[in-house]
C-alpha cells in the first residue's frame, strides 16, 4: 500500500541523500518525494510517498526519526489531509493534429471542466497547468489520450500533503511552538481514525 | 563572545585536540598520514595519549574496545583515502553493536574537494549507512561545534559511531576557540515515556497476570547502566533472566535467577524456557535472528513487553504486545512504583508467584550437565571448552572475576567463551556481536586494556581471526601493556567447518587454515608465549600468563573437529536444537 510521510528536516547539504539512502536500505521504493521550504528558517519540509507493506509504516517513520537531521516525522495514514500535486501537460494543438482547427477550443473546454489553466499557447501546442489530487490529474491525462490528443510532455511534482485542521498543531509542537494541547507524542502512535476516506483510497480505486 | 583574551585564536588542528580534551578524552587510537598531518603536528601540545596502531581497522576496534570496557566514548583517528576506508569495518562493528565511538579523518583541502585529489575519498558518503551521523568540516570554526555534537550524538540515546571528516585547510586555518559556546543543543529524547500511558497500564496488567515470565536481558542494560535496576526487578518479582550474547555480564551468571545465554548456541533449558514462557520482558534487546530462531514459532504462548530506546526496533522482527520506549533505567524506575500500586491499572487478582515456574525450569536443565564436556574426566583430548573454563577458574580463584575482561572475535571460540566463561560483572565481555567481525578481539583487547589498566585483559581468538589483525601484537609491545592472548587453534575456520559439516555434507572447502607458529610470532614481537596441547598444562600456563610482567601469548592446540552445541539450525524453531552429543557414548564408539 501507499504510505505518506511528512518529514521536517534540516536545510543542509546531504540531507536528501540521508533520507533517500534510508529508503534504499529498507528496500522501499519511493513513489514521489517533494522537498521545499517550510514555515521555519533552516527547516525543509519533505513529503514522501512510498510503496510498502501496511505494517512497515511505523518502522519507516521511526527510522526516519532516527536520522540526526530529522526534526519531526508525521505519517498521514488514514488521517484527513489535503494532498495535492501540480502537473504541467504539453499537448499538441495545431492545424496538423487529429482534431485540426478545433483542437484548441476542445482543449479549452477540457481545461475548464478539470479546472486546469492554460499557461502557454504556441502555434503547435498548448501547455496546461493543473493542481489537484493525483486521481484528477490522471483523469485529465486519460481523457486527453482517449480523445486522441497527442500528449507531448508531462511533468508532475509528486504529492504534497498537509493534515487538515487541528492536526497541524502536532507538527508545530514538535518544532517547539506553543499550542493549547501539550500532551507529548507517544509511540507507537496510531493515526486517528477519520470518517473521511484517505485521499489515496480514491487514487488507488 | 569574541573576547580574544578569554577565547584564544587557535589553528583548526589545535581546536580539534583542545575540544577532545574538553570532552574528557585522554587516549586516542590512530595512524598519521598526509591529510591529517597538521593535526598530528599539534598533538604533542595536549595531554592526550596517542596509541599508534598497525592498521586503521585496529584503531577503530581499539576505540570500540575502549568504549565497551569503560562506557566512555572511544576515539579513532586516520588520514584521508585509504586511512579512512580502513576504518570502515571497525565503524560498522560499532554501529551494529551500538558502541559510542568518534572517528576523525583527515580530508584533502576544501579547494580540491571532489577533484579526485591524491588520497581523496568520499568517506562521509561511504560511511553514511554505518554511522549514526557524520560531518564534514571545511572551516576551522566548524571543528569545535562538530566534534562536540559528534560526542553527544555518539553517546546519547542508542549510542553509535560518528565520523568527523576535517579538511587539511580547516586544520591549518585559525579560528577563535570557545569550548562552551560550541556546545550542541541539548539532547532531545524523542518518544517520551509517559507514566500515564495506555502502554504502561497494559504492561503492568500483563505482568500481574503472568505465571511464567522470562526477562530477556540485552546489551541495552549495560548501555543504560541499568544493571542494578534489572537485578532488583528480577529479584523482587522472582523472574528468571535469559541473556543475549551482548547482554552477558549485565546480570550475574551465578545468580539463582540467571538462566544463561539464549539463542542459536544457548543452553537448551534457556531456549525451552523462552518457548514455554507466557510473558517475555525484553529489556534493551532487539530480537536478533540469532536469538529467535524461526520467527513463526518463536515464543508463541508469550505476551511480549519490549522496553527499548530505539522506536525503529519495535515490531521489527517480533511483533510485541506492549512497547515502552525510553531509557531502560528510567522506564524501570517509572514502572516500579506502579506495579505495586493496587489502584493503578486493573488488578487481575493478587500477583502469581513464580515458584512453580522456576522449579519447572530447573527440571528442564535435565541431562545437560551429563552431556557437558566440562564434567568429563580427562580423556586425553584438549577441548576449547576446557581452556575457556580454566581461564574462568583462574580469574575466579584469583578473586579477579570483576577485573577480568575478555575480548573475542566471532565464531566457535566466541560461543565457547559465552558458554563457559561465567560473566558476573558488567563490561567484562568485549565481543563483536551484530557484525560478527573476525580480527576484532586483539585490537579490542588493547583498547579495553588502555581503558581499564587495572584489569586482566584476555584476547581469545581463533587461529583464523587472530591472523587478520595479528600485526597489532606490535602495538602491544610499543605500548608496553599486558594483554594476554589465547589462540584457540584447531587448524580450521571452526564455525565455517561446523556449518560445512552440518549443512554442506562435510565439504570442507577452504576451511582448513595453515597458521604460523604463534609462539614464535609472539617471540618475534618480543612477547613470550607457550604452546599447550594437553589439558593438564592449561591451568598452570594460564596462571603464568596472568601473572606475567608483560604480554603473553598461549597457543592452545585444541580438538580439531569439535563443534559448538547446542545448536539451532538456521530457520529451525528455538526449541528444535541439536543437542550436545553425549561424549560418553561417542568416546565409547571411537574406541
Amino acid at each position: 500500500m501507499l504510505h505518506t510521510f511528512v518529514s521536517l528536516v534540516d536545510d543542509k547539504p546531504g540531507v536528501l541523500t540521508r533520507v533517500a539512502s534510508l529508503f534504499r536500505r529498507l528496500n522501499v521504493n519511493i513513489v514521489s518525494l517533494t522537498v521545499g521550504e517550510s514555515e521555519r528558517d533552516g527547516v525543509s519540509r519533505m513529503t514522501i510517498v512510498c510503496e510498502a507493506p501496511e505494517h512497515a509504516a511505523d518502522r519507516i517513520r521511526a527510522s526516519l526519526y532516527k536520522l540526526e537531521i530529522t526534526r519531526d516525522v508525521d505519517e498521514l495514514g488514514r488521517a484527513e489531509a489535503v494532498i495535492r500535486e501540480l502537473c504541467l501537460i504539453k499537448v499538441a494543438a495545431g492545424p496538423t493534429t487529429p482534431h485540426g482547427q478545433h483542437s484548441r477550443s476542445q482543449l479549452f473546454e477540457l481545461a475548464n471542466v478539470f479546472r486546469a489553466r492554460v499557461v502557454d499557447l504556441a502555434p503547435e501546442s498548448i501547455m496546461l497547468e493543473m493542481t489537484g489530487a493525483a486521481s484528477k490529474i490522471e483523469g485529465l491525462l486519460q481523457v486527453l489520450r482517449e480523445s486522441k490528443f497527442e500528449v507531448l510532455e508531462v511533468s508532475r511534482t509528486g504529492r504534497m500533503a498537509m493534515r487538515r485542521g487541528r492536526h497541524t498543531g502536532r507538527v508545530l509542537k514538535a518544532l517547539g511552538t506553543k499550542t493549547p494541547d501539550t500532551a507529548p507524542v507517544a509511540f507507537p502512535e496510531r493515526p486517528d481514525e477519520d470518517d473521511l476516506p484517505n485521499q489515496f483510497d480514491e487514487d488507488e480505486a | 563572545m569574541t573576547d580574544k583574551n578569554a577565547h584564544p585564536t587557535l589553528t583548526g588542528a589545535e581546536i580539534l585536540w583542545a575540544t577532545l580534551v574538553g570532552e574528557g578524552v585522554t587516549t586516542v587510537f590512530g595512524y598519521p598520514g598526509g591529510a591529517i598531518l597538521p593535526a598530528y603536528d599539534a598533538l604533542r601540545k595536549f595531554p592526550i595519549h596517542h596509541v599508534l596502531t598497525r592498521h586503521e581497522q585496529g584503531a577503530a576496534h581499539m576505540a570500540d574496545g575502549y568504549a565497551r570496557a569503560s562506557g566512555k566514548v572511544g576515539v579513532a583517528i586516520a588520514t584521508s583515502g585509504p586511512g579512512a576506508t580502513n576504518l570502515v569495518t571497525g565503524i560498522a562493528t560499532a554501529m551494529l553493536d551500538s558502541i559510542p565511538i568518534v572517528c576523525i579523518t583527515g580530508q584533502v583541502s576544501s579547494k580540491v574537494l571532489g577533484s579526485d585529489a591524491f588520497q581523496e575519498i568520499d568517506i562521509t558518503g561511504i560511511t553514511l549507512p554505518i554511522t549514526k551521523h557524520n560531518f564534514v568540516a571545511t572551516r576551522p570554526e566548524e571543528i569545535a561545534p562538530m566534534i562536540r555534537e559528534a560526542f553527544q550524538i555518539a553517546a546519547s540515546g542508542r549510542p553509535g559511531p560518528v565520523l568527523v571528516d576535517i579538511t587539511k585547510d580547516a586544520q591549518q586555518g585559525t579560528a577563535i576557540f570557545d569550548f562552551e559556546n560550541a556546545a550542541p543543543a541539548p539532547y532531545r529524547p524523542h518518544p517520551m515515556l509517559r507514566t500515564e500511558s495506555a502502554e504502561m497500564q497494559r504492561a503492568i496488567e500483563l505482568m500481574r497476570g503472568s505465571k511464567k515470565p522470562v526477562i530477556l536481558a540485552g546489551h541495552g542494560i549495560i548501555l543504560s547502566a541499568a544493571e542494578r535496576e534489572v537485578l532488583a526487578f528480577a529479584e523482587r518479582y522472582q523472574i528468571p533472566v535469559a541473556t543475549t550474547l551482548l547482554g552477558l555480564g549485565a546480570f550475574p551468571a551465578s545468580h539463582p535467577l540467571a538462566l544463561g545465554m539464549m539463542g542459536m548456541h544457548g543452553e537448551s533449558w534457556v531456549n525451552h524456557a523462552i518457548q514455554q514462557a507466557d510473558l517475555l520482558l525484553a529489556f534493551g534487546m532487539r530480537f536478533d535472528d540469532r536469538v529467535t530462531g524461526n520467527l513463526a514459532s518463536y515464543a508463541q504462548n508469550a505476551k511480549k513487553i519490549h522496553i527499548e530506546i530505539d522506536p525503529s526496533e519495535i515490531n521489527k522482527n517480533v511483533k510485541v504486545d506492549v512497547a515502552l520506549i525510553g531509557d531502560l533505567k528510567e522506564v524501570l524506575n517509572t514502572m516500579e512504583p506502579l506495579i505495586n500500586d493496587k489502584n493503578y491499572a486493573s488488578d487481575a487478582g493478587s500477583r502469581n508467584t513464580t515458584t512453580d515456574w522456576l522449579r519447572e525450569i530447573r527440571a528442564l536443565k535435565g541431562d545437560a550437565a551429563v552431556r557437558d564436556i566440562i564434567n568429563l574426566p580427562d580423556n586425553g583430548h584438549l577441548y576449547a571448552a576446557h581452556v575457556i573454563n580454566d581461564i574462568w577458574q583462574e580469574a575466579k580463584a584469583a578473586g579477579r572475576l570483576d577485573k577480568t575482561i575478555i575480548a573475542t572475535d566471532v565464531g566457535q571460540h566466541q560461543m565457547w567463551e559465552a558458554q563457559y566463561f561465567k560473566h558476573e560483572n558488567t563490561r567484562t565481555l568485549v565481543t563483536s556481536g551484530g557484525l560478527g567481525t573476525m580480527g576484532f578481539a586483539l585490537p579490542a583487547a588493547i583498547g579495553a586494556k588502555m581503558a581499564r589498566p587495572d584489569c586482566d585483559v584476555w584476547c581469545i581468538a581463533g587461529d583464523g581471526g587472530f591472523q587478520m589483525t595479528a600485526s597489532e601484537l606490535s602495538t602491544i609491545q610499543q605500548e608496553g601493556i599486558h594483554v594476554n592472548v589465547a589462540v584457540i587453534n584447531n587448524g580450521f575456520l571452526g564455525m565455517v567447518r561446523q556449518w560445512q559439516e552440518a549443512f554442506y555434507d562435510k565439504n570442507y572447502a577452504c576451511s582448513p587454515i595453515l597458521s604460523p607458529d604463534f609462539v614464535k610470532l609472539a617471540g618475534a614481537h618480543g612477547i613470550p608465549g607457550a604452546h599447550v596441547t594437553e589439558r593438564k598444562e592449561v591451568t598452570q600456563t594460564v596462571t603464568e600468563a596472568r601473572t606475567a610482567p608483560t604480554a603473553f601469548l598461549i597457543n592452545f592446540s585444541v580438538e580439531k573437529e569439535d563443534g559448538v552445541y547446542p545448536m539451532i539450525a538456521p530457520g529451525a524453531a528455538l526449541h528444535e536444537m541439536v543437542r550436545r552429543p553425549n561424549p560418553l557414548i561417542e568416546t565409547a564408539e571411537d574406541e
